[in-house]
């Protein structure tokens, strides 16, 4: 009793061991090397040598690191506000008390399981090929695209649509949040005559304000990590970055310098500006969130 | 139309929305599934969803694996790296997250700070150091670097999850244990870990499927095609035969899915309440 009410550092240190451990040594320990070796010129064999912020300064001067940046900008801007929309759609519709509601949730869900894999991105890029099922389907409506996958105007489209596929897990948690809304709120907004629209706006979307901004956080940051798709639906097309260059994500690019060149030091340079891009996106949200996102017992 | 009646041709369209949306969604799953049995000469352009006729030709093919490695080996591979990340990170993630929920010491609030803070953190900021120190140690083409971050309790989400159940657990179990003399040790082992067994269960599932699609850590670690997991393996085999064997490639992506889509339908309970309670995504 006395132990658990005033505090016990030697047992909660003995239960934090591993996690401790991984922190130090696969954590902070890594993160001041990178930030370390992203001032020096380092290909794995000499010693790294201190080159100050050089690796910085060249980062804008490569055109492929700022095409790079360009491809990763639009792909987040486009692949996340899409997944979120299909998932709050999908959420809206499911939210309703039907026979199967649980078995339609759990369908619309397996994507986000599978949808990151090789084989699915593999499958997308069969269907997005020339004379497959987009094409054709797209042909019949009078819009003649033909296969995305090699098309330098399409092939980032087709990467976005993969994520935005995977809306099921955002929608399980909008799901979660759209439970969580006292049925009184809907009750009352409609004695004061308000209609679905109204509602939507006035009950829902403040209430749920909070999961959404959540949601969006997270996506962001899972958008800005893309790769296994974009590596792998560019096997075979333009080398790397696919078609003209058009889907080099930053990461593809930081694991072509890293990885196939043995560019360390600029490697952790990208990686460290990544940190920085998604820092700042981050603290932004959290930012704009005070006027956007309304908590339990503040006025909507 | 009485408003019974309407009630259920309301119902009725919304099933049939409903399913007419699940069935458009889950058009690329089975494209897969029946492209896998047809004709590997006529799948890209061939738009009927019934193979005809139904081969198994593909499977034949899949199986005899890429560059003389069987696909069992392969599967083998994958098997080993997913079971040995679940055992990690249960073992090392339960202790930790009892430590979150349940001990008071100072210095508790900052660490579980520091714990979430890396849930946001661009893992490629750790890899390259991580790999030069895997490298020296001469452990590339290793399963070491591997697995050695799931023991070390690294995926900070499954803490995290574990940490919001055990939360939950009613306090009078420990206190009640602790008047009998029950230690840390035995309150986590004989009361806590076992009450949590269902986010337990939600922790093992999520870490088998995500190890089992991992493709990032083995392509830059594994070098030697015996020891590939099947994403990577995969990968190489979309490298090597792209052009001449179309219906063995969807064959084994189906086989390197199988795992995952069978995980689903037994645990889709423990996985659905997993990401509504934590926000950790498939």
């Amino acid at each position: 009793m006395t132990r658990t009410r005033h505090g016990d550092a030697g047992a909660g240190l003995l239960f934090l061991t591993p996690w401790l451990l991984g922190m130090l040594l696969l954590t902070i320990g890594p993160m001041l090397a990178s930030l370390y070796l992203s001032f020096t010129d380092y290909n794995l064999f000499d010693a790294p040598e201190w080159i100050g912020l050089e690796n910085y300064r060249r980062m804008f001067d490569d055109p492929r690191y700022l095409q790079s940046v360009r491809v990763t900008g639009g792909y987040v801007a486009l692949a996340v506000p899409l997944k979120m929309l299909a998932a709050l759609g999908v959420a809206l519709l499911l939210n309703q008390p039907r026979r199967g509601q649980g078995l339609y949730r759990s369908a619309f869900y397996a994507p986000s399981l599978i949808g990151a894999s090789v084989s699915l991105s593999l499958v997308w890029k069969s269907i997005f090929s020339d004379g497959a099922i987009v094409d054709r389907g797209l042909g019949a409506i009078g819009l003649h695209t033909g296969g995305w996958v090699g098309r330098p105007q399409w092939s980032l489209p087709m990467l976005v649509l993969l994520a935005a596929w995977q809306f099921g897990g955002p929608m399980v948690i909008f799901l979660a949040g759209l439970k969580q809304i006292p049925a009184e709120l809907y009750e009352a907004a409609a004695v004061d005559g308000a209609g679905p629209w109204r509602r939507f706006r006035a009950v829902t979307l403040p209430m749920l304000s909070p999961v959404i901004f959540f949601n969006l956080l997270l996506e962001i940051i899972g958008a800005f990590q893309v790769f296994t798709s974009a590596f792998v639906i560019a096997t075979g097309v333009g080398g790397g970055g696919g078609p003209a260059g058009s889907t080099l994500v930053y990461t593809v690019y930081l694991y072509d310098k890293g990885f196939s060149d043995f560019r360390m030091g600029y490697a952790s340079a990208m990686a460290w500006m990544l940190v920085l891009g998604v820092g700042l996106i981050t603290a932004l949200l959290f930012r704009t969130s005070r006027v956007w996102v309304h908590y339990a017992g503040e006025k909507p | 139309m009485t408003s019974g009646g309407k009630a259920a041709a309301k119902r009725l369209l919304w099933h049939a929305g409903a399913i007419l949306l699940l069935v458009v969604v889950l058009y690329p799953v089975f494209w897969m599934i029946s492209s896998s049995f047809k004709d590997s000469r006529s799948i890209i352009g061939d738009l009927d969803l019934l193979p005809a006729p139904p081969t198994t030709r593909n499977y034949a093919t899949a199986a005899e694996g890429v560059g003389g490695i069987s696909v069992w080996r392969l599967f083998g591979n994958s098997l080993l790296l997913a079971v040995v990340s679940v055992a990690g990170t249960v073992i090392s993630s339960a202790p930790a997250a009892y430590a979150f929920a349940r001990v008071r010491f100072r210095g508790r609030g900052a660490l579980f700070a520091l714990m979430i803070s890396t849930l946001l953190l661009p893992f490629h900021v750790l890899i390259i150091p991580q790999y030069i120190v895997f490298q020296r140690l001469d452990l590339i083409d290793t399963y070491v670097p591997l697995l050695v971050g799931k023991f070390l309790a690294v995926e900070a989400f499954f803490v995290f999850l574990l940490v919001q159940f055990m939360r939950t657990l009613p306090h009078e179990l420990d206190e009640s244990a602790t008047i009998d003399g029950a230690g840390h040790a035995r309150i986590f082992w004989n009361i806590v870990l076992p009450l949590s067994r269902p986010a337990l269960i939600t922790t093992s599932i999520f870490t088998f499927i995500w190890t089992w699609n991992d493709f990032f850590g083995p392509l830059i670690y594994l070098s030697t095609p015996d020891t590939y997991p099947l994403p990577l393996a995969l990968q190489l085999y979309i490298d090597q035969t792209e052009a001449t064997d179309y219906g063995a490639l969807i064959a084994m992506s189906m086989l390197a899915l199988l795992p995952v889509l069978l995980f689903f339908l037994v645990f889709q309970r423990f996985l659905i309440e997993g990401v509504s309670t934590s926000g950790i995504k498939g």
